[in-house]
């Protein structure tokens, strides 16, 4: 759906999930000269990304909401500061969603959610929604498949640094690894679903 | 090269590095062309995690968002000391300062070794403390018979005077009627390397009228400069200064 749209034309989202996408560097290229309308087609393209990514750090659907809309500021206010040869112009943005989630939720040092989500006196976390926010996307099924090649506490380490925005020494403590091997894990991880999902490096 | 910090490069792509690792990770990444191209890698790999958790905002928000940018200038493009082609050819070079608050990671971390400022000194919290310390040094800078002084007009009559002293080799900000900020962000200033790097100078948590000593060898950098980041603070500029202060007789 819009990651279809987000990813065409220029690469098959299927095949090349690291490929330049023409579209949305045009887009971002016309933003940068002050074109609201180009902005606007960015926005319609790649809102549910940016959205989805936030709502999932950040959680609280109002304060997502104020994140999602930062980034898109944010997204036309440095439109001039994406290197197309640096990388893909959705990766970009989700980099930059993704700290702004992280600095939202990290900054929030009343967030309840750290106290009741995951214990770790556990064990385990829970297999969390990841899965079941399933979507029509070739893509996403494809980087959930990659998912379940990884070993059990790399998916965890994973998942509880990127979509959670824990450091990895509070992974570690979370999971009941060694601290300074959720650091580990989490590359492995990241490598190993580099390698499946064909990123190019 | 040190494999224990290599092994950071993965929670550096998740941002699941706290601050002082961060900020030492980034200076590796300043010398390691390896973990350069690895968290390039990861980091894209990272984003494909976010299309398995596509949402839709509500309708209303993409009419904020417009309404944002209705009022907001785009900032004009970089302009490297080493254009890439498509930086240069695609976008407009209307811009010829030369103090540019490049969010480049590798710049800044360099930047640490280059001031040859310890990780203690570059990644100090900036405590009240600091700050407390520093009124009397502000005054010195003020008063010092070598101290220049540059002002710049901010949005909404706040102004911001920068004053330098290359024999104390400290630079002052004083500021006025500078508007309060929300609690997320702050006030973050800047010195710039002769390199054109980056290093981060202090927070300044208040607005108003305010006093602060610039942290840093003041007399080796080429200018100064402020940026409003997250609370806390980041160790490179991740937005275009609202002031500027570039210094002549850097060396």
């Amino acid at each position: 759906m819009h990651l279809v749209t987000a990813r065409e034309p220029g690469s098959s989202g299927a095949s090349a999930p690291e490929g330049r996408d023409p579209a949305l560097a045009d887009l971002l290229r016309r933003s940068a000269l002050g074109d609201q309308d180009a902005f606007s087609s960015l926005y319609d393209a790649t809102a549910s990304r940016v959205h989805g990514l936030v709502l999932r750090v950040v959680r609280d659907p109002a304060q997502a909401e104020e994140v999602t809309q930062e980034c898109f500021l944010e997204f036309w206010r440095t439109a001039s500061r994406f290197d197309p040869d640096r990388g893909a112009p959705l990766s970009w943005m989700l980099t930059i969603a993704h700290r702004k989630g992280v600095d939202r939720v990290r900054s929030a040092e009343a967030s309840t959610r750290r106290d009741t989500t995951y214990h770790r006196s556990s064990g385990a976390v829970e297999h969390d929604e990841t899965a079941e926010a399933a979507t029509a996307a070739l893509e996403a099924r494809r980087v959930r498949s990659a998912m379940q090649k990884l070993t059990e506490v790399q998916r965890q380490a994973l998942e509880l640094a990127y979509f959670g925005g824990y450091t990895h020494t509070e992974v570690a403590t979370m999971l009941d690894l060694p601290i300074g091997t959720a650091k580990t894990r989490i590359r492995d991880g990241l490598i190993r679903l580099r390698d499946a999902m064909g990123v190019a490096q | 090269m040190n494999t224990d910090i290599h092994a950071l490069s993965g929670a550096y792509a998740v941002d699941a590095l706290d601050d002082l690792e961060r900020a030492r990770f980034e200076r590796h990444l300043a010398e390691c062309e390896d973990c350069r191209e690895e968290v390039a890698g990861l980091a894209e790999t990272a984003a494909l995690l976010a299309g398995t958790v596509e949402v839709a905002p509500p309708a209303h928000l993409k009419d904020r968002v417009m309404a944002d940018i209705a009022m907001v200038r785009p900032l004009p493009p970089q302009i490297s000391s080493q254009p890439t082609a498509s930086t240069t050819s695609t976008h407009p070079t209307r811009s010829t300062r030369r103090l540019r608050f490049a969010p480049r990671m590798m710049a800044a971390a360099a930047a640490v070794v280059v001031l040859g400022a310890g990780a203690a000194a570059v990644f100090h919290p900036w405590t009240d403390q600091a700050g407390q310390q520093s009124v009397s040094l502000a005054d010195q800078v003020l008063s010092a018979p070598d101290a220049s002084r540059q002002t710049v007009a901010l949005d909404g009559g706040a102004e911001a005077t920068l004053y330098r002293s290359p024999s104390l080799k400290k630079a002052v900000l004083v500021t006025k009627a500078m508007p309060a900020l929300p609690s997320d962000k702050v006030y973050e200033l800047w010195l710039q390397t002769t390199q054109g790097v980056m290093v981060p100078a202090g927070l300044m948590k208040s607005a108003g009228n305010q006093k602060f000593v610039l942290e840093g060898d003041a007399a080796a950098a080429q200018a100064a400069g402020i940026t409003v980041e997250p609370a806390g603070g980041s160790q490179v500029p991740t937005s275009d200064a609202i002031a500027l202060f570039e210094f002549g007789d850097a060396t």
